[in-house]
């Protein structure tokens, strides 16, 4: 095989694998005679997509600019609180054990007592968004200013360098991947978390559409919403994979000589 | 009076209800400008007696001065290189050399507003080790060797009074080890700056210092203090003469007695 069909293989598996998956899925609806309530067909659930599209993007709409909102706000809450954990044994041994345990906590319990705080709508998405998405994203900044290499850390000291400067200079370059790498993951989550609040309790938003048709018994539009939701949250951590090898290159560094 | 002086210095770790006496009584002192070898068995405390001087761990007991001074805490604006270079990956060697230029007085005030001159005279000394193509490169694209180098300008650049060098060859091979103790002794030679040269490489040791303290095992006690009387500049042909095979012979007798 040339290298250029090779690479242009590689480009291509993404598609066949999904291609593939589907056909199967079709085969099987028809071969097992599956009633469409149970689980459509993609070809029907693919109708239905295109049929309702409007519909099906301004549903998600709401649900991504939430899910947005709150991924941010748990970048700015995630390294700030990350840095301080990463910088200071004593925020570390005081906070580490309340997030562990924050984070124990099932977020869709908290949905019910964020509507009774703050009301029905898309706050509640945001918040639910942004305190799932917080998590991996304090651990992995605080991991990234933790692992500082001894060493470096006398070179700056005996240079005469403050707590600060050690930190500008060092810890925050040296945890950028690992935060820009606990990013793919958190947006992930924040989808996770947007979508939970809307369908537990909420009046927009994707997780909302696919709630009102599965009470309709609208199997397929149910199903358009969880491809929706699929693709959206591929398509966000694509944004964040691109964010952070623009971020990062030197982490990359084998790839960036050529 | 000496640059630098330690008299009865001892360093206890304490790791839970362990403690390990890493240095006892070592009583040493370099004078300004003077290039000084510590050797000895592994795990003798050579690297302590670094920390120690440049502040970095307290003495658990005895008193350590710099210029006059005691030591309490890490003194500002000494160079240090280290086996590991250190250097940072997301940084250019350029930019790696300059960091104690934003961290050291004066330096540090001036910095932002004459980086031109500062970048030029980081030039003159990436030129002095051989390294002047490789300024924009990042660290992760040069050899080892060439990263050694590039840590022991970082060490330099802002012309320290003192510089702590903790077997910073250790990880070479032998060829670029030799070559560079001959770009160590020229960078000495012309800033003479005071030198601590922790090795394990007696003929490094005997190359480079003007005197060698010879450490025992743990806990390390200075056993021996030889001057090397060897005129400069000395070469590697330096290395293979009856006087300077005959030191490193003296040296190594004596560290054996202590495996013995």
């Amino acid at each position: 095989m040339t290298d250029f069909r090779r690479e242009a293989l590689r480009i291509a598996m993404p598609w066949l694998a999904t291609a593939v998956l589907l056909v199967i899925w079709e085969l099987a609806c028809i071969a097992f005679d599956i009633p469409e309530i149970i689980l459509p067909k993609p070809s029907k659930i693919f109708t239905v997509f295109v049929a309702r599209f409007d519909i099906l993007m301004a549903y998600c709409w709401d649900t991504l600019w939430t899910t947005v909102i709150g991924f941010l706000l748990a970048i700015a809450g995630g390294l700030l609180l990350g840095l301080a954990i990463g910088a200071s044994p004593f925020i570390y041994s005081g906070l580490y054990p309340l997030l562990i345990a924050f984070n124990a906590i099932p977020k869709v319990a908290l949905v019910p007592i964020l509507m009774i705080w703050v009301g029905v709508g898309s706050l509640p998405a945001v918040i639910t968004a942004f305190v799932i998405s917080f998590f991996p994203i304090v651990v992995n900044v605080a991991t990234g200013l933790a692992t500082i290499e001894p060493e470096m850390r006398d070179v700056l000291r005996s240079l005469g360098a403050t707590r600060t400067e050690i930190l500008t200079k060092v810890g925050i370059p040296r945890a950028m991947p690992y935060l820009f790498a606990s990013l793919k993951v958190a947006i992930t989550l924040a989808f996770i978390g947007s979508v939970i609040s809307e369908t537990v309790g909420g009046n927009n938003g994707i997780g909302f559409l696919m709630l009102s048709a599965s009470a309709r018994n609208d199997a397929p539009t149910t199903f358009a919403g969880l491809f929706a939701i699929a693709i959206m949250g591929v398509l966000m951590y694509a944004v964040c994979a691109l964010v952070e090898k623009r971020m990062t290159r030197w982490a990359f560094r084998g790839e960036l000589v050529s | 009076m000496a640059f630098v002086d330690l008299k009865g210095v001892s360093l206890t770790y304490r790791l839970g209800k362990e403690t390990t006496l890493a240095l006892a009584d070592a009583t040493l002192s370099i004078d300004k400008g003077e290039f000084i070898a510590v050797v000895g068995p592994s795990g003798c405390g050579k690297s302590t007696i670094m920390k120690l001087v440049t502040g970095l761990l307290p003495a658990s007991s005895g008193e350590v001065r710099v210029s006059g001074e005691v030591v309490k805490g890490p003194i500002k604006g000494v160079g240090m290189a280290f086996q590991n270079p250190t250097l940072m990956p997301w940084r250019t060697t350029m930019d790696n050399i300059l960091l104690p230029m934003e961290v050291v007085e004066p330096h540090k005030r001036r910095f932002r507003s004459n980086r031109a001159e500062y970048e030029e005279r980081a030039m003159k000394l990436l030129q002095t080790v051989g390294l002047a193509d490789f300024a924009r490169r990042y660290p992760w694209q040069l050899s080892g060797g060439m990263q050694q180098r590039s840590n022991l300008c970082r060490a330099l650049i802002h012309e320290p009074e003192l510089l702590m060098l903790d077997e910073p060859f250790g990880a070479l091979d032998a060829f670029t080890r030799e070559e560079l103790w001959g770009v160590m002794q020229a960078l000495w030679l012309e800033k003479r700056f005071t030198g601590v040269l922790v090795t394990h490489d007696l003929r490094e040791a005997v190359y480079l210092a003007d005197t060698v303290y010879v450490m025992s095992k743990r806990p390390g006690r200075i056993v021996l203090t030889r001057k090397i009387d060897i005129p400069r500049p000395r070469s590697l042909a330096t290395t293979f003469e009856p006087h300077f095979v005959d030191i490193v012979h003296e040296l190594r007798d004596r560290i054996s007695q202590e495996h013995a």
